[in-house]
């Protein structure tokens, strides 16, 4: 099968750090960053990014749609 | 592979949609609104009828949709955006309208006109959020609140003896006549988002084909209101809300049943 690369793209100051994406992510590549935005906010980062297989869930269930996912096929 | 040659255009597999505006919603953090929001864009795009597509937007939290999409939009008096769809809808009949409304709005002081809409079989959609509470107003008992849920004016929790029992307002449009498709799905999990997506798409498309009122049921939750973090209060729906509020199909047929609905002979 060929391997998947993904990396996803948070929009930091939209993120209002709901922490829905870090439940939704199937390998556990997102989490809520120790720092905050300019609204006070914990938002997501790829804690791991070479885990990440694109997969667009976490976008899926943003409610404020600041995730931007992208996949490379290699 | 850095993450800079992954992060390219012609990789990109998921972005906002166009028709949403570049506006940050207003809704608490992880609120189902801002979900339903992104299917309707997405659903209006894919079916490529932004042009002739008018929301009517109701009383509550989602008042204010008009900032998030870009269609056209009617406001309308707390729970008769049933009826003003009414009037847009028929007056224009090549246009795509639907109604997004709350559980307040819609099964409260709406009832009514939600009823006679449905009945009369209006070729409008209906997008009701369930999230069993007053969301904008602090967190009220709304009809459809559920047994034992404490709420503002609730504190112990509702009482079927004094506030009556909840109100299952999808199950009564199942039986009207005038209603196509009738579903009752929620955005809690990717999976549940896609299908929920595939259910507003064949609303719209119901719709568009003159069939009758759709009638799509999106279970919610209210975080803020129900005073848990976004991810139990998902925990918290799936566990209450599912056992009495069943996500599926209800009604899935055309407009009208002809054995049942025999005109008299005169």
């Amino acid at each position: 099968m060929a391997k998947v690369i993904g990396a996803v793209v948070v929009d930091n100051e939209e993120c209002k750090g709901c922490g829905l994406c870090v439940v939704a992510c199937p390998q556990d590549v997102l989490s809520q960053n120790k720092q905050v935005n300019s609204r006070g906010y914990h938002y997501s980062f790829m804690k791991t990014p070479e885990a990440c297989i694109g997969c667009s869930n976490c976008a899926t269930v943003c409610p404020d749609t600041c995730i931007t996912v992208y996949r490379v096929k290699l | 592979m850095e993450l800079a040659d992954i992060i390219n255009p012609n990789n990109l597999v998921y972005e906002k949609p166009k028709l949403l505006t570049e506006n940050t919603m207003h809704y608490c953090p992880g609120c189902s609104h801002g979900v339903v929001h992104k299917l309707l864009a997405e659903v209006i795009e894919d079916l490529d009828i932004q042009e002739k597509t008018i929301g009517v937007s109701p009383v509550g939290c989602s008042v204010f949709a008009y900032n998030y999409i870009e269609i056209d939009w009617q406001e309308a008096a707390h729970g008769r955006a049933p009826a003003v769809a009414t009037g847009i809808a028929r007056t224009n009949p090549d246009k795509v309208v639907f109604t997004y409304q709350g559980d307040g709005d819609l099964a409260s002081i709406g009832t009514a006109e939600i009823l006679h809409a449905c009945n009369r079989g209006e070729n409008i959609v209906v997008i009701f959020i369930n999230n069993g509470i007053y969301g904008m107003t602090g967190g009220q008992m709304a009809p459809t609140t559920l047994l034992g849920q404490i709420t503002a004016t609730t504190p112990n929790g509702r009482d079927a003896g004094r506030n009556g029992y909840p109100l299952k307002i999808t199950e009564l449009i199942a039986q009207l006549p005038g209603t196509s498709y009738v579903t009752r799905q929620s955005v809690h999990t990717p999976a549940t988002i896609r299908r929920c997506k595939k259910a507003i798409t064949k609303a719209f498309q119901a719709a568009m084909d003159k069939k009758g009122t759709s009638f799509v049921e999106v279970v919610s939750t209210c975080n803020m209101n129900w005073k848990m973090t976004p991810v139990k209060a998902n925990e918290w729906m799936v566990e209450n809300m599912f056992p009495f509020y069943k996500p599926g199909d209800l009604k899935d047929s055309s407009k009208t049943d002809p054995e049942s609905y025999t005109p008299i002979k005169n």
